[in-house]
C-alpha cells in the first residue's frame, strides 16, 4: 500500500498542454477515480503515474519516494490497460507468469502465486487457454490477476469495463469493487463514465482541459459541485443551468419537478415553463421544457420518477417548483461556485 | 425477378465495352487473364520445357532429341562440381538468410523509434533493392576489385593491414563466399527490414506498455514478447528470402562466376554454365531441377505458416 501523488505535473505535447500542473494526493488503500470528458489528460496523467510518459514538469511521489526518473519496474505499480494488452502468444498462466519472472522469482512461489490470484479473480480453469479463446469479461480478469500477482502497491487502471458490454459492466464493476475492498492496495482509476466513477470511487477527480476541477467523494462532486464544468458533466441528464447577468442558477432535473408534487411547507421556487418534448425511459419520465415569467426563456429538463404520474403533453404550459435548498450559484464569468443570493 | 424494364436496361448496354466491364464474370477473367498469360508463358513453359529436356539428350547446335530416362539426373549427381554446388548453395542460401533475418529485425527495431533525419535512414536503405540489381552487383565488382579495392584501400588507410596484405576479395575460396554472402546480403536486407517493420509496427502499444510495467528488460521484452510476436512475419520474410536464394544468379554470376574453383558455384549458376554456356541443355535442365523438390519444401512451409500466422 501506498500513497501516490502528483506535484505540479505539466505535460506538453508540442504546443498542447495535455496534463496542466495537476496536483493530486491518494488516500492509503483509496480507490481515486480520474473522471472527465475524452482528451481532459486523464489518460495522460495515469502513464506518467505508471512512467510511461515523462512529466514535462513536475513530480511523481510514490509511497513517500520521489519516482519521476525512475521506469516504471521500479515503481511497484501494476496496470490494467483497456485493451487489456494480453501476451497473445501466451497462456492465461504464462501472463500471469510474467511479471513474477521478470522479478526473478522462484518457480515454486510463482507457482503458488499465480493459483492465489488466479483463484481469487474465479479463472483457475483458464490457466492452460490463450487469450483469444478468452470472452471479454474473462480477458480483463486475466489482466486483473496479472497485474494482482505481483502485489504491487499502487493499481492503475485505464478504463478496463470500457470493452464489456452493458450487462457484464455492471456486474465487472461490483466485482472489482470488491476486489479492489478485498486486496486494500490503493487504486487509481481513468474513467470517462460517470456512473461507473459514482459507483466504484472513495473519491473523484474530475478533470477537463488538463486540470482537476474538483477532487471530491461522489456526493460532493455531485451534490456540490466546485464549478459549471462539474455540475454539467456529473449527472444524467445534467443539471439545468439559468444564466443571467448576475448569476447562474443551478439545479438538478430530479429536484425540479411540477408544482403539485411539492408539499405547501416548503421554501420554493415557483417556475412556469412550457413542454417542448416528453421521454420515456422506463422508470422515469424526462420533460424538456422553456422557462416562462421572471426567469423565462431558458431551456431546462425536468427528470420525473415513474411513481410521479402528473399528466402532460407537449406544447402545454406546465407550474413546475424546486425547493431553495437545491439552488447552487456560480459565478456567471469564471463558472466557479458562488455564494447563496437572493434572485 | 427482375421487371420487364431492368430487364431491358441490363441488356442495352451489355453490348458496348463499358457494359461489359461492369459484369463481373467478364470483369474477373479480364482482369486476372494478363497474369495467368504471364505465368503460363514465363513460367510455366519453360517449367515443362525443363522437364522435357531432362530426360532428353538435347544439346546445342545437335536438333534431335532423344527421350533417355533419368540419365541426365544420375550422370549430374556423380558430378564432384555438382556436390560441391549443393553444399554452396545450402551455406550461399542459409548463412545469407540467417544474416538478414538478423540485421533485418536490428533494422527494423531501430528504425521503429523516431529520430532525426529517419526519412534518410529509410531512403538510404531502401536504395539497394530500387538500383538495378545487376548495376549495384558491378559497384560491389569494383569495391572487391583485386588490384583497385576501395575497401583494402579503406582498411590499409585505417591501419589494419599492410599494403602487402591487400586481400583478394573475390579470388581466396573463404573470402570470396564471405564476399558473395555479403552482397547478397546487402541485396535482400532492405525487402525483410520492410516486412519486418511492418510486423513490428502491428504490435499494439498497449503491449510494449504492459511488459514495461510488468517490469521486463530490454532483452526479455526482445526475446519473449517482441520476437515472438513476429515470428510468424519474421517466418514470412525468411522463407521468402529462401526461395530467393536458392533460384538467384546475378550476384554470384557478377563477382565470381562460380570460382575461384567452385567453391561459390551454386545451383542456379552450375545449371547456367553447363545448360546455356557449356551447350548442354539436357544436363543443364536437370541441375536446374534439383532445386525444385528444394524449392517446393521451401513453398510448403511458407504457405504452411502464412496461414497460421496470427499477430495478436
Amino acid at each position: 500500500m501506498a500513497i501516490v501523488e502528483t506535484r505540479d505535473v505539466l505535460k506538453m505535447f508540442g504546443d498542447v498542454k495535455a496534463v496542466d500542473g495537476v496536483n493530486l494526493a491518494t488516500n492509503e488503500g483509496e480507490f481515486l477515480v480520474l473522471l472527465g470528458p475524452s482528451g481532459c489528460g486523464k489518460t495522460t496523467l495515469l502513464r506518467m503515474i505508471a512512467g510511461l510518459e515523462q512529466p514535462s514538469s513536475g513530480d511523481i511521489v510514490i509511497g513517500g519516494q520521489v519516482v519521476t526518473a525512475l521506469p516504471p519496474r521500479a515503481r511497484k505499480i501494476a496496470m490494467v490497460f483497456q485493451s487489456y494488452a494480453l501476451y497473445p502468444h501466451m497462456t492465461v498462466a504464462k501472463n500471469i507468469a510474467f511479471p513474477l519472472k521478470a522479478q526473478g522469482m522462484a518457480r515454486e512461489e510463482q507457482g503458488k502465486r499465480i493459483e492465489k490470484s488466479a483463484s481469487m479473480l474465479g479463472i483457475g480453469h483458464l490457466l492452460h487457454r490463450k487469450p483469444r479463446e478468452l470472452s471479454g469479461g474473462e480477458r480483463q480478469r486475466v489482466a486483473l490477476a496479472r497485474a494482482l500477482v505481483r502485489e504491487p502497491a499502487v493499481f492503475l487502471l485505464d478504463e478496463p469495463l470500457s470493452n464489456l458490454d452493458a450487462k457484464l459492466r455492471t456486474s465487472a464493476r461490483d466485482e472489482l469493487q470488491q476486489f479492489q475492498r478485498q486486496v486494500a492496495t490503493t487504486t487509481i482509476y481513468v474513467t470517462h463514465d460517470q456512473v461507473e466513477a459514482m459507483g466504484l470511487g472513495h473519491r473523484i477527480a474530475v478533470m477537463d482541459a488538463g486540470r482537476v476541477r474538483q477532487l471530491g467523494t461522489p456526493q460532493e462532486v455531485y451534490h456540490n459541485p466546485a464549478d459549471t464544468f462539474v455540475a454539467t458533466f456529473l449527472g444524467s441528464p445534467p443539471m439545468n443551468l439559468i444564466e443571467t447577468p448576475e448569476y447562474s442558477l443551478g439545479f438538478r432535473p430530479e429536484n425540479f419537478l411540477p408544482r403539485e408534487v411539492y408539499g405547501k411547507g416548503d421554501a420554493l421556487l415557483s417556475l412556469p415553463c412550457r413542454v417542448t418534448r416528453l421521454e420515456y425511459l422506463g422508470s422515469d419520465r424526462l420533460v424538456y421544457a422553456v422557462t416562462e415569467g421572471k426567469l423565462g426563456g431558458h431551456r431546462v429538463i425536468s427528470k420525473l420518477p415513474s411513481n410521479i404520474s402528473v399528466f402532460m403533453q407537449p406544447g402545454e404550459r406546465h407550474e413546475f417548483a424546486l425547493p431553495e435548498k437545491e439552488f447552487k450559484f456560480f459565478d456567471p464569468h469564471t463558472g466557479l461556485r458562488a455564494a447563496p443570493r437572493a434572485l | 425477378m427482375a421487371t420487364p424494364e431492368r430487364g431491358a436496361s441490363s441488356q442495352a448496354p451489355a453490348k458496348s465495352l463499358g457494359g461489359l466491364l461492369d459484369r463481373p464474370e467478364w470483369l474477373g477473367p479480364l482482369m486476372i487473364g494478363p497474369a495467368v498469360l504471364f505465368i503460363v508463358l514465363v513460367v510455366g513453359i519453360p517449367f515443362l520445357l525443363a522437364l522435357y529436356y531432362s530426360v532428353s539428350d538435347i544439346s546445342m547446335g545437335d536438333r534431335t532429341m532423344r527421350f533417355v530416362g533419368l540419365k541426365n539426373f544420375i550422370a549430374v549427381a556423380g558430378t564432384s562440381n555438382f556436390q560441391t554446388s549443393i553444399v554452396n548453395t545450402f551455406v550461399f542460401a542459409i548463412v545469407s538468410q540467417i544474416l538478414v533475418i538478423v540485421f533485418g529485425t536490428a533494422l527494423a527495431l531501430a528504425l521503429l523509434r523516431e529520430f532525426r533525419g529517419k526519412w534518410f535512414i529509410r531512403f538510404l536503405l531502401l536504395l539497394p533493392w530500387v538500383a538495378p540489381i545487376s548495376l549495384g552487383t558491378i559497384g560491389w565488382l569494383w569495391i572487391f576489385d583485386s588490384t583497385y579495392s576501395v575497401l583494402n584501400w579503406a582498411l590499409e588507410a585505417l591501419g589494419l593491414i599492410t599494403p602487402q596484405g591487400w586481400y583478394m576479395w573475390l579470388g581466396i575460396p573463404y573470402l570470396a563466399m564471405g564476399s558473395v554472402i555479403a552482397v547478397h546480403v546487402w541485396r535482400i536486407l532492405p525487402l525483410a527490414t520492410v516486412i519486418l517493420l511492418a510486423g513490428l509496427s502491428s504490435i499494439p502499444q498497449d503491449i510494449h506498455d504492459a511488459a514495461l510495467v510488468d517490469g521486463a528488460g530490454y532483452w526479455r521484452h526482445l526475446t519473449q514478447i517482441t520476437v515472438p510476436l513476429i515470428r510468424p512475419i519474421m517466418l514470412v520474410a525468411g522463407l521468402f528470402g529462401l526461395v530467393f536464394a536458392f533460384t538467384d544468379m546475378i550476384v554470384i554470376f557478377v563477382l565470381t562466376r562460380g570460382g575461384p574453383y567452385d567453391t561459390t558455384q551454386v545451383l542456379s549458376t552450375l545449371a547456367f554454365f553447363t545448360g546455356i554456356q557449356g551447350g548442354d541443355i539436357a544436363e543443364g535442365a536437370a541441375i536446374a531441377l534439383f532445386l525444385f523438390p528444394m524449392l517446393l519444401a521451401v513453398a510448403i512451409g511458407f504457405l504452411r505458416v502464412a496461414r497460421r500466422a496470427e499477430v495478436v
